[in-house]
C-alpha cells in the first residue's frame, strides 16, 4: 500500500562490501547476477508487488536553462561529483520493514566468485496521494 | 440512443451473485472469475439489449460461465456431478452470504492490500483494470494481487464466523486511500460500508458508517482549486455536505444510544463535533478533547494521544497543548507540525518556523509538504519583516 523506488547506483553510492568492478568477474558470474536481478523482479509480479522497472545507460548529462534565447547548458564543473544511477525499480509494498526486505534481498545479487555483491541500495519512499482524512 | 449501464446497479448486485454462485457448489475462486466475467459482458451487452431481471440474468451468465471453465478442466469434473443435484437457478439468497463474502475477503490471512484487492473485486463489482488505476499500479501486478488473494482463501470455509473488526479495517483502509483512476475509493467504500450495515446490526459499523459519511461530507471544502490542501480553521463551512452530515449525526446517534462504545463511534463523534460548529471558534473543544479520553482508553494509540494533544492546545491554550506533546515521542509522524502549530500560537514565531520546515521534510503527501513548507515561509517572510 505504500510505493518505494529502489535506486541502483554505478557511482555516488558507498563501495558495495564485495567491491570488484563488473568487468572483472567472469561470463558465468556476470550471467547469474543478471539471472538473479530477473528472477528477484519476476516474483515481485508474482507477489502483486511489482510497479515497474528499468535499467540506465550509464552515461548520463547534466543540463540547465542558461537564460532566455539561449541553448540549454550541458554537464559542467563538476561530472566527477556526479551521481549515476544504473537502474530503478518501483514496488508497492504493504510496510517499511517489507521493503526494505526486498532492498536487501536485492542487494544480495551474486558478483565476483560467486558471492554476494552486497551492494548498497537506495530506497526512497514516493509522497503518496493525500489520504481522504486529512485534520 | 443506447442506455448507458447502470453501473452501480451492476455491481451491488455483485456479492449477491457471487454468494448464489458458491451456495449451489461453485468454489470461491472460480465463482469470482465467473462473475468477473459476468459482468464484462453486462457492459458489453446491456446497452443494446437491457434484461427484464438484472439479478436473474448474471446470475445465468455467470453459472454458464462457470460450467464452461469447470467443464474445461477436467479435474473439475467431479463437481459436476454436484452442480446436477443443485436445485434450480432463481433460489433466494440469505443476507448471511453476502456477510460471508464480507468476512472472506478481510481474512485475517490476508495482507491489506490482498484483502483491499479482494474485497473491491468481489463485494465491490469492480474490474481488475479499475481497482489498479485506482491503486496507481499494472493491472498485471493487480491481477496478480487478487489472483494470489483468492489462493489463500480459497481453503476458508464459506459458513466460518469472520471478524467484524477485520472487514471494518478494509472498509477504512479503501476510504482513506482517496481517489485517482474513474473510481472515488472512498464513495465507493461508503457504499460497501452502508451495504454492511444493511445486513449486519453492530454498533461499530455503523460507527464507520458515520465516521466516512461525516469526513466525506467536507470533502469539497478540505482543498482549494488549486489542489493545496485547506486547514480546519479555515475550510469554507458553506461547501460542507448538510445532507450527509445530518445523515452521518443520526446513524451516530443511534449507535452511541446501544452504549457499545467502539474506535470508530468515537472517532466519529469527533467528527460530528466539528462538523456541527458553525465557525471554526464556536468548535466544542472541551467535548471534543473528552472523546479523544474515550478513544486514548480503547486503543492506547499514540498518534491519538498525539491528536489529543492538539484537541487540548484548543480547549485549555496552546501551552497546555505543549505540556502534553512533552510526554509523547518525538518520532511520531506529524508530530513536527503539531509542535509548530502549538508554537504559533504560543507566538513562538522562530521555533514554529522551524518546526513547520523540519515537518515539511518529514511529510509523506505531496499537498501536505507544500502546505507545511508554505506555513514555514510564511512564518520566516514575517521574521525577516
Amino acid at each position: 500500500m505504500a510505493k518505494y523506488l529502489l535506486l541502483k547506483h554505478y557511482r555516488g553510492a558507498p563501495a558495495a562490501v564485495n567491491d570488484v568492478p563488473m568487468d572483472q568477474w567472469t561470463p558465468e558470474e556476470v550471467t547469474a547476477h543478471v539471472q538473479y536481478m530477473r528472477v528477484f523482479a519476476a516474483r515481485l509480479e508474482e507477489t502483486g508487488e511489482f510497479v515497474d522497472g528499468q535499467a540506465l545507460a550509464p552515461e548520463g548529462t547534466w543540463v540547465r536553462y542558461d537564460g532566455e534565447g539561449r541553448p540549454p547548458v550541458t554537464d559542467g564543473p563538476f561530472p566527477e561529483t556526479k551521481d549515476l544511477i544504473a537502474g530503478w525499480m518501483v514496488i508497492d509494498v504493504d510496510s517499511h520493514e517489507r521493503a526494505l526486505e526486498l532492498a536487501g534481498e536485492l542487494s544480495a545479487a551474486p558478483g565476483a566468485g560467486g558471492k554476494p555483491i552486497h551492494e548498497w541500495l537506495e530506497l526512497r519512499p514516493f509522497l503518496a496521494e493525500p489520504p481522504t482524512v486529512t485534520e | 440512443m443506447t442506455p448507458a449501464v447502470d453501473e452501480a446497479l451492476l455491481r451491488g448486485l455483485t456479492p449477491t451473485v457471487l454468494a448464489i454462485l458458491v451456495r449451489r457448489g461453485a468454489d470461491f475462486a472460480a465463482a469470482e472469475d465467473a462473475v468477473q466475467e459476468a459482468l464484462v459482458e453486462a457492459l458489453r451487452v446491456w446497452p443494446a439489449d437491457p434484461p427484464r431481471d438484472p439479478k436473474g440474468w448474471l446470475v445465468t451468465v455467470a453459472w454458464r460461465k462457470f460450467l464452461d471453465a469447470t467443464r474445461a478442466d477436467a479435474a473439475r469434473r467431479r463437481r459436476e456431478d454436484i452442480v446436477d443435484e443443485e436445485p434450480e437457478p432463481g433460489q433466494a439468497v440469505g443476507v448471511d452470504d453476502t456477510l460471508q463474502l464480507y468476512f472472506l475477503c478481510a481474512h485475517p490471512s490476508l495482507t491489506p492490500s490482498s484483502a483491499v484487492a479482494l474485497t473491491l473485486r468481489a463485494v465491490g463489482g469492480l474490474t481488475t483494470r479499475q481497482i489498479a488505476a485506482a491503486y496507481l499500479v499494472p493491472e498485471a501486478t493487480m491481477a496478480q494481487r487478487v489472483s494470489r488473494a483468492k489462493r489463500t482463501v480459497s481453503g476458508v470455509r464459506f459458513d466460518q464466523p469472520g471478524d467484524v473488526a477485520t472487514v471494518l479495517r478494509v472498509l477504512y483502509l479503501v476510504f482513506n486511500e482517496g481517489y485517482s483512476g474513474d473510481v472515488d475509493l472512498a464513495a465507493e467504500a461508503i457504499r460497501l460500508t452502508r451495504q454492511l450495515a444493511a445486513v449486519i446490526d453492530h454498533p461499530e459499523v455503523a460507527g464507520l458508517l458515520a465516521l466516512m459519511l461525516l469526513h466525506h461530507a467536507r470533502r469539497a471544502s478540505r482543498t482549494a482549486p488549486d489542489g493545496s490542501l485547506v486547514p480546519l480553521a479555515e475550510q469554507d463551512r458553506g461547501r460542507w455536505d448538510t445532507r450527509l452530515i445530518a445523515e452521518g449525526v443520526e446513524i451516530l446517534q443511534a449507535a452511541l444510544a446501544r452504549d457499545r462504545l467502539g474506535e470508530f463511534q468515537a472517532q466519529a463523534a469527533i467528527a460530528a463535533l466539528h462538523a456541527d460548529a458553525p465557525t471554526a471558534e464556536e468548535t466544542d473543544w472541551v467535548q471534543i478533547v473528552e472523546w479523544y479520553d474515550e478513544l486514548v482508553r480503547l486503543t492506547d494509540s499514540p498518534l491519538v494521544r498525539l491528536n489529543r494533544a492538539v484537541a487540548v492546545g484548543e480547549a485549555d491554550g496552546p501551552r497546555a497543548g505543549l505540556a502534553e506533546l512533552a510526554s509523547l515521542d518525538e518520532g511520531l509522524p506529524r508530530y513536527a507540525a503539531v509542535s509548530a502549530y502549538l508554537h504559533e500560537r504560543d507566538g513562538d514565531l522562530a521555533s514554529a518556523a522551524r518546526l513547520y520546515a523540519e515537518a515539511a521534510a518529514k511529510a509523506t503527501n505531496l499537498a501536505e509538504r507544500d502546505h507545511l513548507t508554505r506555513q514555514a515561509a510564511r512564518l520566516n517572510t514575517r521574521l525577516r519583516g
